[in-house]
């Protein structure tokens, strides 16, 4: 086995990596908002008696779900300016940011929707019957409960984004994995450089698993688990 | 018969009018020609089968259901798309299945309309928060989640949260048909304060024993119609209709 254990170590324990793994989490967590602000606006429509509104919605998760984010990726960054002449030109951080954030708020759009929609009907009914405004109930009674169901599913998407950042090494942003095919381009130990990359992933995939336990837990006021798995 | 009618006109004042009410889900004629007067601190309880349309009445009232055919008007109001909010201000409802909003405290559940819809101060909302579960005798548990407590005490927060909107007139819909047996007396004996106070209430409901204690009169109704109206003691002991003496026999023998 030829596997060079002391460039794997001093690379792993270098300061290499922190402003890769700076500029992940800067991206994936704006990435994050755009699309959980975009789904959020897109599952209340979907949920609503707008019908134009709700055609134009599913004509954009339909077409955002159907191309692979790399393509969409590289439209934004090259294909835009192109079209347009030049006049509009993402740098790659703008581009990369709104290409991953477009992208998410399609999947989250279906999963605030489904939230929304595991909503019992009779709390709109008693909405309702309390006299209260469509905001009102909206923002109080059903999102607070749509958001709830809504947080497993919306932990998986957050995961996926993070690691869908390594693809934004098309457009020269120097993230996690950029900064890998640089040195390995260097120095050929692809498996050392390789090994720490997945490592840097995985950490923050870890990391993120306690800010999303974290967020379950907030939510979860006044419910009952199907078990008490905590007390296990 | 003619002098009491005469009589009853003059003293009283109509705060429910339903007049010719007619209701379909899609082909299935729900509400047929339903008319009823209901009087300011009258107690009204209505019965029947499965299906005959006594729910379905009672939620066209505050506009949970559209009516199709027919006027319905709630304090001198009718009821339509333009006068919805003002209806539903003077009334208040229980549900079967309680309804309340889970991720919130019993006592936020009760503040957040008045708050909202009203446009209290939290201090204030709070205040009459408390003084309402007190009422319902819940002010102990003030601070729990619906899921903490036990059907009855869900029920009577429940009452608590559409008092807290100072209704005029309170609807309800089977709220003891989902309790245990041991819990219904205790929402009964809610309900029972509560038309002692002098509130209007429609109770869709099938305790007769409540319906005999303090309803003013009875409605039963068949098939989408009221078959028949009038005090609970005389459909009890003389019901005119063969429907309603079978349903009584159905409901009373167990």
């Amino acid at each position: 086995m030829r596997f060079d254990l002391d460039y794997f170590l001093s690379l792993l324990f270098s300061t290499r990596f922190f402003e890769p793994v700076a500029i992940v989490i800067a991206v994936a967590a704006t990435a994050m908002v755009i699309g959980v602000l975009i789904g959020t606006v897109g599952g209340i429509v979907l949920n609503s008696p707008v019908p134009l509104l709700q055609r134009l919605v599913r004509l954009y998760v339909t077409t955002i779900r159907g191309i692979p984010v790399l393509v969409q990726i590289v439209f934004w960054y090259n294909g835009l300016p192109a079209l347009t002449g030049g006049a509009i030109n993402l740098s790659a951080y703008a581009a990369g940011i709104i290409a991953l954030g477009v992208n998410e708020g399609a999947y989250m759009t279906e999963i605030v929707r489904s939230g929304i929609q595991s909503v019992d009907r009779g709390q709109r009914e008693a909405s309702q019957v309390l006299s209260l405004s469509y905001r009102s109930m909206m923002m109080k009674v059903i999102l607070p409960q749509a958001i709830r169901i809504a947080i497993p599913p919306t932990g998986n998407q957050a995961v996926n984004l993070l690691k869908n950042t390594s693809l934004l090494f098309t457009i020269a942003i120097p993230e996690i994995f950029a900064t890998g095919t640089n040195l390995f381009s260097a120095n050929f130990k692809y498996f050392e450089v390789i090994a720490v990359v997945a490592i840097w992933y995985l950490l923050l995939a870890i990391a993120y698993g306690f800010v999303q336990r974290a967020l379950e837990r907030r939510f979860a006021k006044g419910r009952r688990d199907l078990y008490d798995l905590a007390a296990a | 018969m003619q002098a009491e009618i005469k009589a009853g006109a003059a003293g009283r004042e109509a705060v429910i009018a339903l007049d010719g009410l007619n209701k379909w889900f899609g082909a299935m004629h729900v509400l047929k020609d339903v008319s009823l007067t209901i009087d300011k601190g009258e107690k009204v309880v209505i019965c029947g089968p499965s299906g005959s349309g006594k729910s379905t009445l009672i939620r066209c009232i505050n506009g949970l259901e559209q009516h199709q055919g027919g006027q319905i008007s709630v304090e001198g109001v009718e009821l339509g798309p333009k006068t919805l909010s003002q209806v539903r201000r003077e009334v208040g409802m229980v549900f079967q299945s309680f309804n309340l909003f889970p991720h919130l405290t019993i006592k936020e559940n009760c503040m957040l309309a008045p708050m909202e819809a009203r446009g209290l101060s939290r201090g204030d909302a709070e205040e009459r928060s408390m003084d309402y579960l007190r009422r319902v005798h819940i002010a102990e548990h003030a601070h729990k989640y619906p899921s903490q407590l036990s059907g009855g005490q869900q029920q009577r927060a429940a009452i608590a949260r559409a008092l807290c909107m100072q209704p005029r007139i309170m609807l309800f819909d089977e709220p003891t048909s989902a309790l245990d047996p041991e819990m219904i007396s205790e929402v009964l004996d809610t309900m029972i304060e509560l038309a002692a106070s002098g509130m209007t209430m429609v109770c869709v409901t099938h305790e007769m024993g409540f319906a005999q204690k303090v309803a003013d009169r009875m409605v039963f109704m068949d098939q989408g119609a009221i078959a028949e109206v009038g005090p609970p003691e005389r459909l009890f002991h003389s019901p005119s209709s063969e429907r309603l003496a079978l349903f009584l026999k159905r409901i009373l023998t167990h």
